[in-house]
């Protein structure tokens, strides 16, 4: 059903592809560190944390949530892009299944992401967040788990857009608010009650509260506010819908 | 043997009919055409048979296999030159090229073989770590061609394969699929709506409407209009109609603002023809028969006054 050597060469391409478009290359590196050094250090000097942590190393969890966000949903819009330019269709005759064609798409997706992600816990120690070997092989874990659903999500997204046109609405509705009330960049308890209760429909709300339980294990308003074990579950629900709704919507019709 | 087998086939896409009941049959070997006007459901037979779209009635059965159960199976067989180029602009032709054979599982030797193989057969092998992107229309549509073969297909589906080149390019391209055929031998299912292209497959189908309106050679195509085809363009073409009618007994037609009559022998009939009528003759032309003539006289309409392409999107 599977055939790996098509998965292999999906993610060679898309690596590939990622490595060569040097702007994209850019935006990734520059972003995270714009909204940790630039909103960040700016909200530091006005935000009371009431505890030991700073306002910086708070958004931490929320901006490697933030950016495997961002990393999966652009990579899947490689999908839309190869629609529009034909290079889809090149897929589709190829004598592979639909779900081998979706199981590329999540493997180069989820490992752009990881790479991203992981690369960011190299702040981790700048900030005064102590990240041991312990941590790093648990954050590798939870960050995959979390940017395959994203990942799985975003495919679910594409498949339904006819052109890159359509991206900003999803950018502006779907990907922006996900990523305003995941609790990335305040603790969920002080929001007003229907953005609070909304936040609980977001799936990266328990991705970025499972990296607040390895990031900030000692803090108590900014820590993480779901018990891990839940976080992990509804990640792991997700990703199997998403996976089986975008395997879906690949057949023809 | 037939490689190809269609029967009764029909497609509607939300409620109109783009194909409306097609039959035919491809032999292995065969250089195969589809010729007809845009729009007239030529692409979406091909992409009926390429197991792209399912159609919404009728069968259809490649290389032994049905498109619509087996739909693996006959993508196994078949190599696709779409109407667009579908090539990875930010990848190198090398890089096209090796996506392709991984797609089909092919292992790493016979991959590279292939890949330099069919490099050479189009010319490209000098650019093989180029990034495509810089590529000319020609090159890209010769490495797509490649790109085709490279599983060594038993069908080759080439859809409208000069669409969108220039007339220099489109005549190297198609003398380059003319020696390919020579070369490798294997079926070549095409469409076009050049009907110079057309005169180069083994046997036609001409497709209008969704409906294929005669099939055979091209010469026996223009062998069927028994003739010559005599334009003629007169300031009363009803009454010049009723006259020759009444005069020679041939059937007319009305092409827009000339009457078509086909005769053997047309440059004599010409004279006999002018003694014949009684209204003032603006112009007259004779013209021995072409493609372009049957599907005239077939349709009443030129080729390329066909509706025009409508795009659809394959959805995936």
């Amino acid at each position: 059903m599977l055939s790996w050597k098509a998965i292999y060469v999906i993610f060679l391409r898309e690596f590939k592809r990622f490595y060569r478009q040097r702007g994209r290359l850019i935006t990734t590196v520059a972003r995270p560190l714009m909204w940790l050094f630039i909103v960040g250090a700016g909200l530091t000097s006005i935000i009371d944390t009431g505890e030991h942590g700073s306002y910086m190393q708070f958004i931490l969890p929320g901006i490697v949530g933030m950016t495997i966000l961002f990393s999966s949903i652009f990579s899947t819009l490689s999908v839309v892009w190869d629609r529009e330019f034909g290079f889809l269709r090149e897929m589709l005759v190829a004598p592979v299944s639909r779900l081998t064609l979706v199981a590329g798409k999540l493997v180069s997706g989820t490992a752009l992401s990881l790479f991203q992600g992981v690369a960011l816990l190299l702040i981790a120690p700048f900030l005064g967040i102590h990240v041991g070997a312990k941590e790093v092989v648990i954050m590798i874990f939870l960050i995959t788990l979390v940017s395959f659903s994203l990942t799985a999500f975003g495919l679910f997204i594409a498949a339904r857009l006819d052109s890159l046109e359509g991206f900003n609405v999803i950018m502006n509705f779907i990907i922006l608010p996900m990523f305003f009330l995941s609790g990335a960049l305040y603790p969920l308890k002080k929001l007003p009650e229907p953005l609070y209760y909304l936040s609980f429909i977001n799936p990266l709300t328990y991705g970025v509260d499972s990296f607040k339980h390895i990031l900030l294990p000692g803090a108590s308003t900014l820590g993480p506010e779901l018990s891990l074990p839940i976080d992990i579950f509804v990640v792991i629900i997700f990703s199997v819908v998403m996976t089986a709704l975008s395997a879906a919507s690949f057949d023809r019709r | 043997m037939s490689i190809i087998e269609v029967k009764d086939l029909k497609k509607s896409y939300n409620g109109k009919e783009a194909v409306k009941g097609v039959d035919f049959i491809v032999e292995e070997g065969e250089t195969f055409g589809f010729l007809g006007p845009n729009g007239a459901g030529k692409t979406t037979t091909i992409n009926i048979l390429c197991t792209l779209l399912k159609q919404s009635s009728g069968t259809a059965r490649v290389a032994g296999f049905d498109c619509l159960k087996q739909p693996a199976l006959v993508r196994s067989k078949i190599g696709l030159v779409f109407q667009e180029v579908t090539l990875d602009n930010e990848l190198t032709a090398y890089e096209n090229l090796k996506f392709h054979c991984y797609l089909y599982n092919m292992d790493r030797r016979l991959t590279e073989m292939r890949i330099d193989e069919m490099l050479e057969v189009v010319g490209l092998t000098d650019r093989k770590t180029d990034i495509v992107k810089n590529f000319s229309g020609g090159m890209k549509r010769r490495l797509e061609i490649a790109r085709g073969l490279l599983h060594r297909p038993s069908v080759l589906f080439l859809d409208e394969p000069t669409l969108g080149l220039d007339p220099q390019t489109r005549v190297n391209v198609w003398d380059f699929i003319k020696e390919l055929k020579a070369d490798i031998g294997n079926t070549v299912f095409m469409t076009t709506h050049y009907m110079e292209e057309a005169e180069a497959c083994k046997r036609i189908a001409i497709i209008d409407d969704g409906r294929i309106i005669a099939c055979d050679t091209p010469e026996n195509l223009k062998r069927s209009l028994k003739g010559d085809t005599i334009y003629l363009k007169t300031n009363d073409n009803k009454m010049a109609e009723r006259e020759i009618i009444k005069k020679f007994d041939i059937e007319v037609k009305s092409v827009k603002d000339s009457l078509a009559l086909i005769v053997e022998g047309g440059e004599k009939f010409i004279p006999k023809l002018f003694d014949g009528l009684s209204v003032e003759v603006q112009s007259v032309s004779v013209k021995k028969p072409t493609l372009d003539d049957v599907f005239l006289y077939l349709t009443g309409r030129d080729l390329r006054d066909g509706k025009p392409a409508q795009q659809r999107k394959i959805r995936g």
